[in-house]
């Protein structure tokens, strides 16, 4: 009886011990309202949530299965645009609306990707930077569903939940709406992370490895690339319905070529195919922009320089940078034996 | 009769790589293909596995026509295959290739993956038994944490051995599994051939060795040319007159 106390303590101490950084990066995520000087930056770290949301789902795209999409901005769009006429047209609830757009965008991506994902490399990026456009030309002339230019204002804030005997959590204020946003971010992370250390994940990253060999081991490669689109284009969807509800409005450029670079810059520079290099990249480079808005338009330059410094020295962004670090600082520290194959193991992480 | 390919023609633009080539292989044997560069002997691979497809002429595997199936079909069909060149998922680990090899005989799909239902933990349970298992029969045990890319030639071919094995197959096909290597790993993938054909799995290799087939298989099959020569046990192809004209040349009558 103790003995079994005592290794369930062991056990949860190991845990403990292995999990503390993101207990404190968690504990420090729920602290933010408290800290935060202003609304403006509040606003700025949720918009950075939803970015996150959207750089995972990407990275699970680009970074786990091989496939370089260019159309997450558009299934950002299709997501926002789905909570925006839902809920503002059809008056239906922000809780049925949200489901409803990321599945709407879901089947988007399935219905896109069976033609486009027949291609491969570059092509498919093309097919895909093509259909960002063609999201985009829609958005903009569908004037009665999407009203054109002007786009849809007066998107209500996500519907209060009632709870039984307790009351009702309402989304007005901008706290409760972080909340929300960081569950949401924190639902991403759980699924990618299933996902990715999985078989599943094993088999995208079969795909990206050698797809020739893939078929040869009896995956299906084309559904397994197509699952892999309609998953991340489905965690798109969330981000910009949830988007629409705390923006309240939404227009064409919000579904743009512009959010698929800016995703795709976060993502290289945090780390291509690893679990926090995204949602570092996108906290770390968005905040760095406002900070940098005082150089205002020498922002772009130096932007641009860091890129392809990052990408020639930690062709794995950040997060690439730390684990290469963190090898050369154990091969200091080690006893000569293991250095060899850590050496060899260097730079082949992705 | 586990696999019957009859009367193969391929094509490749225009130029006839396979010509009527018959290939029978029985339950339980070692075959080898043998012959010269530029055969054709690797075309006839890959129109069985589902590569490519056959210009004419049917492909049996237990009965059922194979023939234009997708490669990823025929695989969990019980065909398995290795590249001439040793072709890993080098991205990854020992384990993870091993995994992949399997991951076909699994049934859990996105749902258990995510919510690790019960299924999930069933098809964990087999993965993690079958690598257990495939490791000690290829001798990798120490590796399986590695990353391909640090492991020696030999080990890498037996690696890609065991990426097919992994997958349970009926039939497995080696593409030349000792090209390329040093005496002693010669050998011993020799021996692992010999055990795998042990375990009652039917073994068809392509190889140029020649010492090393005639011990290893009870028939040989010779193309040449994209046809076939000859057939028959070691013995009788190491005296058949073509064969001899097919690796040496014909002789020259003054």
């Amino acid at each position: 009886m103790t003995k079994k106390k005592v290794t369930k303590t062991v056990k949860w101490l190991t845990w403990f011990r292995n999990k503390w950084f993101y207990l404190l990066v968690l504990a420090a995520a729920l602290c933010v309202p408290f800290v935060v000087p202003n609304q403006y930056f509040f606003q700025l770290i949720m918009m950075s949530c939803l970015f996150a949301i959207a750089t995972l789902s990407l990275n699970l795209i680009i970074g786990i299965t091989g496939q370089v999409s260019l159309a997450h901005g558009a299934f950002f769009g299709i997501g926002a645009y789905g909570v925006a006429i839902l809920t503002t047209t059809s008056n239906m609830s922000f809780w049925l609306a949200l489901p409803l757009a990321a599945i709407i965008s879901a089947l988007a991506g399935l219905i896109i990707g069976i033609p486009a994902l027949r291609t491969r490399g570059a092509y498919f990026a093309i097919s895909t930077l093509c259909m960002g456009f063609i999201v985009e030309l829609v958005a903009s002339n569908w004037i009665d569903l999407t009203g054109g230019y002007n786009g849809i204002v007066g998107v209500p804030q996500p519907s209060s939940i009632p709870i039984p005997f307790v009351g009702q959590i309402s989304f007005a204020d901008q706290t409760s709406q972080y909340y929300m946003v960081l569950f949401f971010l924190l639902l991403t992370i759980f699924v990618m992370h299933r996902v990715t250390y999985s078989l599943k994940g094993l088999n995208f990253m079969a795909v990206r490895n050698n797809e020739n060999l893939a078929e040869a081991v009896g995956i299906n490669t084309f559904s397994t690339k197509l699952l892999s689109f309609v998953v991340g284009n489905f965690f798109a969807g969330l981000a910009g319905g949830i988007y629409a509800s705390i923006i309240g409005s939404i227009s064409p450029s919000a579904t743009g070529i512009v959010n698929s670079f800016n995703w795709l810059a976060y993502l290289l520079l945090g780390g291509i195919a690893t679990m926090a290099g995204p949602i570092i990249g996108a906290f770390v480079i968005p905040l760095l922009m406002e900070y940098l808005q005082a150089l205002q338009e020498y922002t772009m330059i130096i932007f641009g320089i860091l890129l392809i410094v990052v990408m020639i020295f930690f062709p794995t962004g950040f997060m690439g940078g730390i684990t290469k670090l963190n090898e050369k600082l154990r091969y200091l520290y080690s006893s000569r034996k293991g250095g060899a194959h850590r050496a060899a193991n260097s730079g082949k992480s992705l | 009769m586990l696999l019957i390919a009859e009367n193969l023609y391929k094509k490749f633009d225009g130029a006839m790589v396979l010509n009527d080539v018959r290939l029978e292989v029985d339950e339980g044997e070692i075959v080898a293909i043998i012959g010269p560069n530029g055969a054709g002997k690797t075309v006839l691979f890959s129109l069985i596995t589902g590569i490519h497809n056959p210009t004419f002429g049917r492909i049996y595997f237990k009965g059922d026509d194979i023939t234009g199936m997708n490669p990823h079909v025929i695989s969990k069909k019980g065909i398995a295959r290795t590249f001439q060149l040793t072709t890993l998922f080098d991205q990854l680990r020992v384990i993870d290739n091993l995994c992949i090899g399997y991951q076909q005989r699994t049934t859990g799909g996105l749902w258990s993956t995510i919510f690790h239902s019960g299924r999930w933990k069933r098809d964990m349970d087999k993965v993690t038994a079958k690598v257990l298992e495939v490791l000690k029969f290829i001798g990798l045990e120490k590796r399986s944490n590695d990353f391909v890319s640090t492991l020696s030639h030999g080990e890498q071919r037996k690696l890609s051995i065991g990426v097919a094995l992994a997958s349970e197959p009926r039939l497995i096909l080696l593409d030349e599994p000792t090209g390329g290597l040093i005496h002693e790993d010669t050998d011993e993938i020799t021996n692992l051939i010999k055990k795998i054909n042990e375990s009652g799995i039917t073994v068809c290799l392509i190889e140029h060795k020649m010492r090393m087939v005639m011990g290893l298989a009870q028939r040989i099959v010779v193309l040449n040319h994209g046809s076939l020569i000859a057939e028959g046990t070691p013995k009788e192809i190491v005296s058949n007159q073509r064969v001899i004209e097919a690796y040496l040349g014909r002789k020259h009558h003054a």
